[in-house]
């Protein structure tokens, strides 16, 4: 296990320093993409967890922080959705990663054109109803009233704070509308990964059977070559 | 079917709180919620209002919402009954 440096040029042309996690030393690359913000704390350890198993069946996992996240010296207010996507692309090409496992949200982030697999996708506007219903619960209980419609409008204007993320403008109105790809990249589905949802979980949890079951999707995928 | 939303309704708060089966079978209407249970905060009360909506196809509005609605177990069971009927 190892962290490595890269970096990505933003849309101005500045560089900027990020890291990425490492399991494995031969075989194939797997790029993960991580699942999107809070969810991404939910399943990090799931995520490392399949990376271990995967590293055992001789494939390379590198598990890279999205610009604005974790290590990545890039402000996240700064970031949006294209913006992953090509930072993603490029880690996957400099890497020579040969598919891709995105988590979640993570499939919205995730490089165009590169085979691979989706866990439990999920559409943009469903990240941000959540995070929006989650800053009106919170705003409430302070005793301020808000309402939807008008904190998306502010989004899409100004940016927004949700559950702690000061999220730009340009994220508020890509995540509105955009939709996991499909073409190219299978879905996993919790029903066959079976048990509990962990990205759900009020406190981050475990699950090794899950992490057993995703990673003999992806080992056998990755060994047919089918899918990659 | 009342049966049916209870049961559900118990599936997914076992889900959102990482609650063991018998935990789960063991909450009663009276089962302190929001407020009661620290790691119930605000974004995990939208991923639960959300999960339910999805699982048992109902909307909740937002001005729904308030802490009454999530003080315990039969509170929100009758809410999402409610919803389930009209």
């Amino acid at each position: 296990m190892r962290y490595t440096d890269w970096s990505f040029t933003a849309p101005d042309g500045s560089r900027h320093a990020d890291s990425a996690l490492w399991l494995g030393e031969s075989g194939p690359r797997l790029l993960i993409v991580p699942a999107l913000l809070d969810e991404g704390h939910r399943l990090r350890r799931l995520s490392v967890e399949v990376m271990r198993r995967l590293a055992n069946s001789g494939i390379t996992c590198i598990l890279p922080d999205l610009p604005g996240t974790g290590d990545s010296d890039f402000p996240l207010e700064q970031a949006d959705l294209a913006l992953w996507r090509k930072a993603m692309g490029d880690l996957a090409q400099d890497t020579g990663a040969q598919a891709v496992f995105a988590l979640r949200g993570g499939a919205l982030a995730a490089p165009e054109g590169l085979a691979g697999w989706h866990y439990a996708p999920i559409k943009g506007a469903s990240i941000l109803r959540q995070l929006i219903r989650a800053r009106i619960i919170a705003s409430r209980e302070a005793g301020v009233e808000e309402r939807q419609d008008a904190l998306m409008e502010q989004g899409r204007a100004q940016g927004l704070e949700l559950a702690g993320y000061r999220l730009g403008a340009a994220m508020i109105a890509q995540l509105g509308g955009a939709q996991p790809a499909t073409e190219g990249v299978s879905p996993i589905d919790q029903e066959l990964v079976s048990g509990a949802p962990l990205w759900l979980r009020a406190e981050p949890g475990e699950s090794r059977e899950q992490a057993d079951a995703l990673a003999a999707i992806l080992a056998i995928g990755l060994r047919d070559g089918a899918k990659a | 079917m009342t049966k049916d939303i209870d049961l559900t309704l118990r599936r997914i708060l076992g889900d959102v709180l990482g609650l063991k089966p018998a935990q789960v079978e063991a909450l009663n209407e009276d089962s302190g919620l929001f407020g009661h249970l620290p790691e119930l905060d605000s974004m995990a009360v939208a991923g639960l209002l959300t999960e339910i909506e999805d699982r048992l196809d109902i909307v909740i509005e937002d001005d729904e919402v308030d802490g009454d609605l999530l003080a315990d177990y039969g509170a929100l069971l009758r809410f999402v009954q409610g919803k389930v009927a009209a």
